[in-house]
């Protein structure tokens, strides 16, 4: 991991001075190797998601396979091609900050719909 | 001389020393989340509400070897991207043209496979108030249909601003920002075709 970390003596400064902007420029991007190595990763999950629709297994199997090959998409995309693996903790903050109030608001509003359906 | 390079360099940071553009794009990605997040939602809610013809439901309308190769070429249209981005990077703008627009065919590609694709569902009468299901399917895909369009603008506006020689600064910076949302439409994608396409409704 490249994260860099401030610290509260980096965004205050010191003996009341200047504030000392750290640098936060990602210091490392993947290669064009890597970044064709994870499309083809990417493409193996892809067809191995629509081999699972095709195959002849219980749904309840096929849907926790279907969701665990989604979310390993997920995440390789977000790691290395939006370079969250590299980049500042700060933009991964805002992107799991949006997807937790997500997942809470929807979950919690599909449970209250359901509910009210009967 | 030295000055002016200071102030222009600290007109687009922020005091954490992040982009300014990169830190509102990623904002904007996480409000994102939740605008798919309720159309997502919404679909998971009334994913077996078929109204008046129950013929129309996922397991007859869907036409997964299509949508799956739809799928492919939206993905490898990110690594277009991110090639672009490592073009930019090595100051090849020749290149970053080349995939820049080699993108923004793939989106157009991907784009035009879902118009196709819902004008088959409409022909077959599946409208958008035929049912809870069809009405809930259409918004979601159609609103991502709308963002793959404004990625492709986006896309072409760069290529055609490099072509004329309008991008030579900060085009790593304003490429990295336009993938950034090309991504996200992209991870939207992959949630959506195993939600809607992949997961049996029954």
């Amino acid at each position: 991991m490249a994260d860099t970390e401030i610290s509260e003596q980096d965004v205050t400064g010191q003996e009341g001075g200047p504030a000392q902007v750290p640098s936060e420029e990602p210091t490392h991007h993947p290669s064009v190797g890597e970044y064709v190595e994870i499309g083809a990763i990417l493409a193996v999950l892809t067809a191995l998601e629509v081999a699972l629709y095709y195959a002849n297994i219980a749904p309840s199997i096929t849907i926790p396979m279907l969701i665990a090959l989604t979310i390993a998409k997920f995440i390789l995309v977000v790691l290395w091609f939006m370079h969250l693996r590299f980049d500042s903790k700060v933009f991964r903050r805002f992107l799991w900050a949006g997807m937790v109030l997500a997942g809470l608001l929807y979950t919690a509003a599909i449970v209250l719909v359901g509910i009210a359906a009967g | 001389m030295a000055a002016e390079a200071g102030a222009a360099s600290a007109e687009h940071e922020t005091s954490l020393g992040l982009s300014n553009e990169k830190l509102g794009m990623w904002v904007f990605i996480g409000s994102e989340c939740l605008f798919f997040g309720a159309f997502i939602a919404a679909y998971i809610l009334y994913v077996g509400s078929y109204g008046d013809a129950p013929e129309i439901n996922p397991t007859t309308i869907y036409d997964i070897p299509f949508t799956s190769v739809s799928t492919f070429i939206l993905l490898m249209s990110s690594l277009g991207v991110v090639l672009a981005l490592a073009a930019a990077q090595q100051g090849n703008h020749r290149q970053m043209r080349t995939w820049l627009l080699a993108t923004a065919i793939m989106g157009t590609v991907f784009l035009s496979g879902q118009v196709y694709e819902f004008t088959v569902f409409m022909a077959e009468g599946m409208t958008m108030s035929t049912s809870p299901f069809t009405t809930s399917f259409y918004v979601l895909t159609g609103f991502h249909g709308v963002h793959v369009a404004i990625g492709i603008l986006l896309l072409l506006t760069l290529w055609a601003r490099s072509l004329v020689g309008k991008l030579e600064r900060r085009t790593t910076d304003i490429v990295e920002n336009v993938g950034l949302y090309w991504h996200f439409v992209d991870i939207v994608w992959i949630v959506i075709f195993t939600v809607v396409y992949l997961i049996p409704a029954e």
